[in-house]
């Protein structure tokens, strides 16, 4: 679907507060907006953004027409173990994009 | 001023060009304000937000990147007839294309005349690679240009208008030209009003050390040339052609207005 750059520590200590910095690149296209001939460009956007660790979901998002091209997000989690942190936009086509990045908890 | 810029820039052959460009200039300098010192040049990086420099400073919140990464992926793609990539003559871009933003718009000798980056990577498509030139303000020119405009970053920029001279002198009597129906020049927004605010926003001094820039107003990446055309629609002015003389003159001036200056391509910038 698209490219995305995922900013995770590699490393954290049992118990830290970790930040997670996700950017996608996506049109966000409106739905509203129409193109020189005067046709609607129809709605496309990413309308669901979730997060695991290890298989438990630490956050999720859902994203609205509103929000700019090129969505950028970024929240906060505990690290709890070593692992991995699995990362889907999900777009108004159906498709998921998932990527994976992996974490070491010391 | 106008003097000693036409001075130290003079090289053998163009005296007599020189001169007529002093006289040209000279009747601007009555109503045009000085250049601003290099002590007070100031990077639109500067005037930005600190959430906006936040957000160009870290790779992976800077949204321009995409269109870098997209670049890299180009650079060693094979294309055209002649089935070379960018890599397989220049390498490492790394190596290869440090300080080359920095330079450009350059000498063109075989064409008589300044390219731009722009015209130079398509150049190179048509020439060596065969391939057909990439539209202006296509992803992939823009792809390809941040890539090689990265390399620059942190770099001064070392313009020289050796051999251009007639072309900076173009560009600086464009930049001090009133146009469009609010009958304003470049220069008096970003030579004399630099600093204060237009609506809602500070004017910067117009240096182009971050292009090509990912701008959120278009929330898409885009060239000098685009942002020029922006201002002279805001002048009201008729904007000048993709590719056009006038364009690479302005960039050729801008770029030697901003000597010095340390390169932060590709820019996020409001």
């Amino acid at each position: 679907m698209a490219r995305a750059l995922i900013n995770v520590p590699k490393q954290a200590k049992r118990g830290d507060v970790i930040e997670i910095k996700t950017l996608v690149s996506h049109p966000m296209e409106t739905g509203y907006r129409r193109d020189s001939m005067g046709k609607a460009i129809p709605r496309d956007i990413i309308n669901r953004f979730v997060c695991t660790y290890n298989g438990v979901e630490v956050f999720r998002a859902d994203l609205f027409p509103a929000i700019a091209a090129n969505p950028f997000l970024s929240f906060h989690t505990v690290a709890t173990e070593s692992g991995e942190i699995k990362l889907s936009w999900t777009g108004d086509d159906g498709n998921t994009q998932t990527e994976t990045v992996n974490i070491t908890v010391v | 001023m106008t003097i000693a810029l036409v001075r130290t820039l003079r090289v053998p052959g163009f005296v007599c060009l020189c001169v007529a460009a002093l006289a040209a200039t000279a009747q601007l300098t009555a109503t045009m304000a000085a250049e601003i010192p290099a002590a007070e040049r100031r990077s639109g990086y500067d005037m930005m937000s600190r959430e906006t420099r936040a957000m160009q400073d870290d790779d992976t919140s800077n949204p321009a990147m995409f269109s870098v990464l997209e670049g890299e992926t180009l650079w060693s793609t094979k294309a055209g007839e002649a089935n070379r990539s960018c890599a397989d003559c220049h390498g490492d871009a790394q190596q290869s294309m440090k300080g080359v933003a920095a330079r450009y718009p350059a000498y063109d000798a075989s064409r008589r005349r300044p390219l731009n980056l722009e015209q130079r990577v398509n150049v190179c498509r048509t020439e060596r690679q065969k391939a057909t030139a990439f539209p202006p303000e296509s992803k992939d020119l823009l792809a390809i240009t941040s890539f090689i405009a990265r390399q620059s970053r942190g770099m001064p920029i070392t313009i020289t208008t050796d051999r251009m001279i007639e072309f900076a002198e173009t560009g600086r009597i464009l930049f001090h030209r009133r146009q469009g129906q609010l009958n304003l020049s470049c220069s008096q927004c970003h030579d004399d009003n630099w600093g204060r605010s237009l609506a809602g926003s500070t004017i910067p001094q117009g240096h182009p050390t971050g292009y090509p820039i990912y701008r959120l107003e278009w929330q898409s990446v885009g060239s000098l040339q685009r942002r020029l055309r922006n201002c002279l629609v805001g002048m009201r002015a008729e904007p000048y052609e993709n590719g056009s003389p006038e364009h690479v003159a302005l960039e050729l001036y801008m770029m030697w207005r901003a000597r010095g200056l340390k390169m932060d391509a590709p820019g996020v910038r409001p």
